[in-house]
């Protein structure tokens, strides 16, 4: 291998994933190399020992990273309004400081000129409006402490400890393979209380992708249902007795099945069960391994066949080894070599697969599976009785969402067949038309067929999934799933997992080849969803023509019922370009389910981005594979589960954890949590800035604009970081409004955040009012008690000393105060960090103000004595008290009215709760999915191209023959016959 | 395109599970007090509030009647030696002006005695800060890097004892008092000393230490607008004198308003005046050196007793008494609403 010198030459790194064109140049001689060549990054090889690869494009380069999208930063909205908001205050400041500069150059020219005498201008300063353009600046370093700066740090500190919690949820920790939940990104927290749209991966996400053998129905008796005693129906759980294949020593332990009678069909050598069960086992493109004797692992190229097989396999018909020519079962403990004669291979216009066999005995069948659709066309007519029971059954197993498949076999003539063949073997050597002819061929053979039964495969949905998405649902979040499957089976998952029920108006297909058919379906959609719509006198359409087209904003419309829209990746491709984008963001958002299905990574990316574009909502990305890596990145929120499928998601996600279910925690609870924290902080932080700096605005109109402050300057210090730091972090760390029980049941109350309605700019704009109305009783309370008036005991108390004192004094207790207002969840720690301020408050002010600290550090702490001559009159006391009630009383009446008068919908949520917890506990979610079945074919079959082509040319057949020695086993043997019956 | 590896799990006996701690504090179900503005809670805070705020305030307003406040204002009586004093060169002339007023009642109790100044704008902040705290300490400190510029020193480098705008600008006119009984005219004892807190006197200023006062001040000069050095202001009493002056701390005790008033005398209760200030004729006899009309300033003088609450200023009572009635009046508002919407909420119910 060293002395291997070759060339390549391919194309530059792109994102195409089924194309490549490139040439390998080795020893003169050149090969083409194509896709079919190549090996994309993620796949895994099978049935293979070894092999030699030459890497082409490595990291970035390579086609699965191409397609994954650019890293974006990503910021929440609070984020943005927090930038712009600091642009406001800035200019507010800019503003005051420019009202107290005018005012300091007229001051000075009707004053302060005259005033000369006892306090001459400052050198340099030599009129009037010069001192006012010092006094500027001089305002502007006084009243920087309304612009937030601590705000910064503050809100990363509370958005670290909420992903704490997210780390920490036991709630969302995963025992099975030990996985907690994980906040990857510690500066998105709050806005998991604003998500609109969730976009969701189905494999690996929504499923576990492990396909189960359900039910069945042979021979028109449907078996896999469990039955108590009184024939009434029981629900399947952990407790249910599961069926004893030990009397198979080649059984797989993992497959679980519960219904008894199945078995015990089989130990009756009843004929159509045995047959099919012989047909599961033999109709198939599965590969076996067994590397150890016994320990039989197959290779299905989709989950569905393995489930089949697994399942014949345990009920005592075990696939065990496979040549070119032929296929080795062991049927009930008998080792049986079939001559595999054709295969007659799975397309998506066929939907079925054939082989053809020669048993032992020498009888020629046809086994056939495939879509009822499909097969009930083909079955001899002899079956239609028993076409009608399987339907029958069908419809129910379609009905609880699961996969079907259609089992038939036919017996041939040697002399029919040998014909066949031959025709068979010219056709696939064909040069012109060989497709066509082969099908011809298979459609010739195929038909008359004897209906077996079916099969039903669960795609088992990973736990709770149902339930979370209804819990969403009710949180008014809109849930698109986005997959690579086929849209047949990307509808049975949306049925089965409860997105698209029989209770929706309409499921709209949009599976048009041409940007007109999609345009005109999109458009028929919107018309059933909202008529009103095309009508010029429609808002949005009014909102379209003011607009350009870049910056519209789609505001949220409301269709006449449910809706569910499904598209396939196709129709996408022409939905996505230029002009069908409103369309397709229109009517898509109209409807509660979006499903688009056989998408690629970069359209998932490029649907959130459409979301992202038209609407203002917060979107969301779920899923588990380097598929989806693309959309986690472009959503606002990307979230990984972890645990299955590499660690590609996870790794680019803001979020992980291991099981679908926990995103119902993570935005109802830790979202939620996040965002209502966040918003009371943001509230209380600017209000509290507000109140602190605008008593500066207010004494300059009464200290000639001097730019004197208020509070001593240590106070002015440690205001932010010491006194008032603590409280209102936590809160922002703690509180709660109501428990995470009450936030899952009442999923309503998610809705506020979605709206943003805890904080925006018109809360803001409250706030600051609020801060300045605290602000002038802070200053006119403590003015009007201290002027003119004396001590009790004779001596001046309107000293400035006695006055910053005062200030400061009821500013710091009212905004405690206040922050005990806003604190709805009082923890041990939230009770030492207020009083713990208001007490520190007071320990740093003596101290300051003491005699030793005087002595040592005199220019320091010119305070001195202040503490103790002021905060011992009763009338200090008395004002202090006067402001807290006024600063604080309105802001009480207030809330209580708001709640009373116009109780916004999660008020009434909240007082609903509160009634409700006068009765404990609160009852558990406990809901019983209901399903309804009515006609639709549950078929899906979810891989494309079969390789049978591939297992016929034994290409990759290793010789390797059969462990030829197995233990034989017979239900009927002495050892199990107790077991069976 | 997915092609999907089996999990395996990796987790050995050995490696601890990665299951967080059931703790309350990390489940976030640590124990808490959930307060919730409910009707009974705000109604109770608002009545009592209420109540609380005009009992207060009747008591404040009725103590606050209670006290006997003259004041006068001298700065247009004075007119001949305000005029004198607008051109500075007659800083060295002395000036005398009185006032004379009658009281119809007696004054009983303390009765304290102010110099009020309008207009003068001690919270200035270049005025505020133009000190040095460690020279009035008595230290040996070099007040040319304190913010006492420009009056730190003279030209020639001697420099101000004290320093600064705020001692320069020493309210320096003299006050007496006098009642005519019976034709006879009395001297009204004052107290000059006691007027300043404790820690003031006892520790904010000191004299610099020295065998005498005068030798302390030794290579220092008074600052520009004094008539006489600081080791002079009071002669008479060695631990009034100097940077202990009760005077001069209660100058240096800058005011947070441009409109204030500092405690000048109290009453000494004896003989005549052990009861306070008889009802009679009364003259204050004034030594008028301190110039205010440059910067349309007023000067008054004030007698006045104090109660519990501080002096006549009405307006704290009067606020809680305005709150009180307000907070009492919201209460009654916020009952109505309530009974309103309940009774809407049963009519709906019945429905």
């Amino acid at each position: 291998l060293p002395s291997f010198t070759g060339e390549i030459r391919c194309e530059a790194p792109n994102n195409k994933l089924d194309k490549f064109t490139g040439t390998l140049t080795l020893r003169g001689e050149k090969y083409a190399l194509d896709n079919e060549k190549m090996l994309l990054r993620g796949c895994t090889i099978r049935n293979t020992e070894w092999c030699f690869g030459l890497v082409i494009y490595a990291g970035p380069d390579t086609k699965l990273m191409q397609n994954s999208g650019k890293t974006t930063f990503k910021r929440t909205s609070i984020d943005r309004l927090m930038n712009v908001l600091v642009l406001v205050i800035f200019a507010f400041l800019a503003l005051m400081c420019l009202i107290l500069a005018i005012g300091n150059g007229i001051w000075e020219h009707d004053k302060g000129y005259y005033f000369q005498v006892y306090l001459p201008w400052a050198e340099g300063v030599n009129s009037a409006s010069y001192s006012g353009f010092l006094m500027f600046w001089s305002y502007v370093i006084i009243l920087n402490t309304v612009v937030p700066i601590s705000l910064y740090v503050s809100v990363e500190i509370i958005r670290l400890g909420n992903s704490f919690y997210i780390d920490w949820d036991r709630k969302m920790y995963y025992p099975l393979n030990d996985t907690p939940a994980q906040a990857r990104t510690t500066t998105l927290n709050e806005e998991l209380g604003q998500i609109k749209y969730i976009f969701s991966d189905k494999t690996g996400t929504l499923t576990q992708n492990i396909m189960c053998f359900n039910k069945c129905s042979i021979n028109g008796k449907s078996y896999g249902d469990v039955y108590d005693m009184s024939g009434q129906r029981i629900e399947v759980n952990e407790n249910t007795e599961k069926v004893d294949f030990s009397y198979n020593p080649l059984a797989d332990p993992k497959f679980a099945f519960y219904d008894h009678s199945l078995v015990e069909a089989v130990k009756l050598n009843d004929v159509p069960t045995h047959r099919f069960f012989r047909l599961l086992s033999l109709c198939h493109t599965v590969m076996p391994e067994e590397k150890k004797e016994g320990n039989l692992v197959y290779q299905a190229q989709s989950p569905d066949e393995g489930a089949l097989v697994t399942a014949a396999r345990n009920f005592g018909f075990v696939f065990r080894a496979r040549t070119p020519e032929t296929i080795t079962v062991v049927e009930m403990g008998e080792t049986k070599i079939y001559k595999l004669l054709t295969i007659l291979d799975f397309n998506n216009v066929r939907k079925r697969m054939s082989v053809i066999v020669r048993s032992p005995e020498g009888d020629l069948t046809l086994y056939c599976k495939g879509a009822d659709t499909i097969l009930y066309e083909l079955l001899h007519p002899s079956c239609n009785f028993l076409k009608g029971e399987t339907t029958e059954h069908l419809n129910e197993f379609a009905g609880e969402g699961l996969r079907t498949l259609v089992v038939a076999y036919k017996s041939l003539e040697e002399d029919y067949f040998q014909d066949w063949i031959r025709r068979h073997h010219e056709a696939s050597t064909a040069l012109e038309g060989r497709e066509e002819k082969l099908s011809e061929l298979y459609e010739e053979i195929e038909k008359d067929l004897m209906l077996l039964g079916a099969t039903a495969i669960e795609d088992k949905l990973q736990d709770g999934v149902p339930q979370t998405i209804e819990t969403l649902a009710k949180a008014n979040i809109k849930i698109w799933v986005l997959t690579g499957d086929k849209q047949e089976t990307a509808m049975n998952i949306g049925y089965s997992c409860n997105l698209l029920n029989d209770d929706m108006e309409d499921v709209f297909i949009i599976e048009g080849s041409t940007s007109d058919d999609v345009l005109n379906e999109l458009r028929n959609a919107r018309k059933k969803m909202k008529p009103d719509s095309f009508l010029d006198s429609d808002e949005v359409n009014i909102q379209f023509e003011k607009s350009s087209k870049n910056e519209i904003i789609i505001p949220d419309e409301q269709a006449n019922g449910v809706y569910g829209l499904v598209i396939t990746g196709h129709s996408l491709a022409y939905a996505l370009e230029g002009n069908l984008e409103l369309e397709l963001v229109r009517t898509a958002c109209m409807c509660k389910v979006v499903i688009c299905c056989r998408v690629t990574p970069l359209q998932k990316a490029q649907v959130v981005e459409l979301v992202k574009k038209y609407k203002k909502a917060v979107t969301l990305a779920i899923g588990d594979g380097a598929n989806d890596v693309s959309m986690i990145k472009t959503a606002h929120i990307g979230v990984g589960i972890s645990g299955q499928e590499g660690m590609q998601a996870v790794l680019s996600s803001d979020f992980s954890f291991a099981q679908f279910r926990y995103l119902q925690r993570l935005l109802l609870v830790h979202g939620r949590w996040s965002y209502i924290r966040m918003c009371k902080f943001l509230k209380y932080f600017f209000y509290k800035n507000f109140a602190f700096t605008l008593v500066h605005f207010w004494y300059g109109f009464f200290s000639g604009f001097s730019a004197q402050t208020v509070y001593d300057e240590w106070f002015i210090t440690l205001y932010n970081l010491v006194y008032t730091s603590l409280p209102v972090l936590g809160m922002s760390l703690f509180d709660q409004d109501v428990d995470d029980r009450w936030s899952m049941l009442f999923p309503q109350l998610y809705v506020p955040g979605q709206q943003n309605l805890y904080f925006n700019k018109v809360v803001f704009i409250k706030c600051m009012l609020q801060g300045i109305y605290s602000s002038l009783i802070l200053f006119f309370i403590p003015y009007g008690a201290m002027y003119n008036t004396m001590r009790s005991d004779g001596k001046a108390i309107a000293d400035y000393q006695s006055f910053a004192l005062m200030a400061q004094t009821c500013l710091l207790i009212v905004v405690s105060v206040q922050i005990g207002l806003d604190t709805s969840y009082w923890t041990v720690v939230n009770q030492f960090f207020i009083w713990g301020s208001l007490s520190v408050y007071f320990a740093i002010t003596f101290t300051m103000y003491s005699d030793g600290m005087y002595l040592i550090f005199t220019a320091s702490f010119p305070f001195i004595g202040t503490a103790r001559n002021t905060l011992s009159q009763p009338n200090v006391w008395l004002a202090i008290f006067l402001s807290i009630t006024l600063c604080v009383l309105p802001v009480v009446g207030f809330r209580f009215l708001k709640a009373q008068l116009k109780p916004t919908p999660s008020d009434k949520v909240l007082l609903k709760i509160k009634e409700a917890k006068k009765w404990p506990p609160p009852p558990s979610p406990k809901r019983r999915l209901r399903r309804t079945s009515t006609r639709r074919s549950g078929y899906a079959f979810s891989h494309q191209h079969g390789f049978g082509a591939l297992i016929m040319s034994g290409r990759n057949m290793r010789p390797k023959s059969p462990f030829a020695t197995t233990g034989t086993f017979s239900p009927n043997s002495d050892k199990y016959k107790h077991k069976g019956l | 395109m997915k092609n999907k590896t089996s999990f395996l799990p990796r987790e050995g006996e050995a490696q601890p599970s990665r299951c967080p701690d059931n703790s309350a504090f990390k489940q976030q179900r640590l124990p808490a007090w959930k307060p919730q503005l409910t009707i009974a809670s705000v109604l109770s805070s608002f009545f009592l509030t209420g109540a609380f705020c005009l009992a207060v305030g009747v008591c404040l307003v009725v103590s606050a009647n209670s006290v006997r406040e003259i004041q006068v204002d001298y700065s247009d009586k004075c007119s001949d030696c305000s005029k004198l004093r607008e051109n500075s060169s007659n800083w060295n002339k002395e000036c005398h002006c009185s006032v004379n007023f009658t009281l119809k009642e007696d004054i009983l109790g303390d009765v304290f005695m102010y110099y009020g100044l309008q207009n003068f704008y001690q919270n200035h902040r270049r005025y505020v800060i133009s000190r040095s705290d460690a020279q009035l300490l008595g230290r040996n400190v070099n007040i040319q890097r304190s913010y006492c510029t420009p009056f730190s020193t003279y030209r020639n480098g001697t420099p101000m004892a004290p320093c600064g705008a705020i001692a320069n600008s020493m309210f320096n006119d003299t006050i007496d008092l006098f009642y005519s009984r019976n034709s006879s005219v009395v001297q009204v004892p004052l107290l000059k000393t006691g007027n300043s807190w404790w820690t003031d006197k006892n520790v904010k200023f000191r004299n610099p230490e020295s065998y005498n006062l005068s030798s302390a001040f030794a290579g220092t000069a008074r600052p520009p607008y004094w008539q006489k050095p600081a080791y002079l202001l009071d002669e008479e009493d060695e631990r009034n004198n100097g940077y202990v002056n009760d005077d001069f701390i209660i100058w240096m005790r800058v005011s947070a308003f441009a409109t204030f008033r500092n405690l000048y005398r109290r009453l000494r209760r004896v003989r005549h005046f052990a009861e306070g200030l008889p009802a009679g004729n009364y003259t204050f006899r004034i030594s008028y050196n301190f110039p205010v009309t440059r910067f349309k300033g007023r000067k008054h003088v004030i007698l006045s007793t104090v109660v519990w609450s501080g002096g006549s200023n009405p307006f704290l009572g009067i606020a809680y008494l305005v709150s009180g009635t307000a907070a009492t009046l919201t209460g009654f508002v916020i009952t109505g609403i309530h009974l309103k919407l309940r009774k809407k909420k049963t009519y709906f119910q019945k429905q």
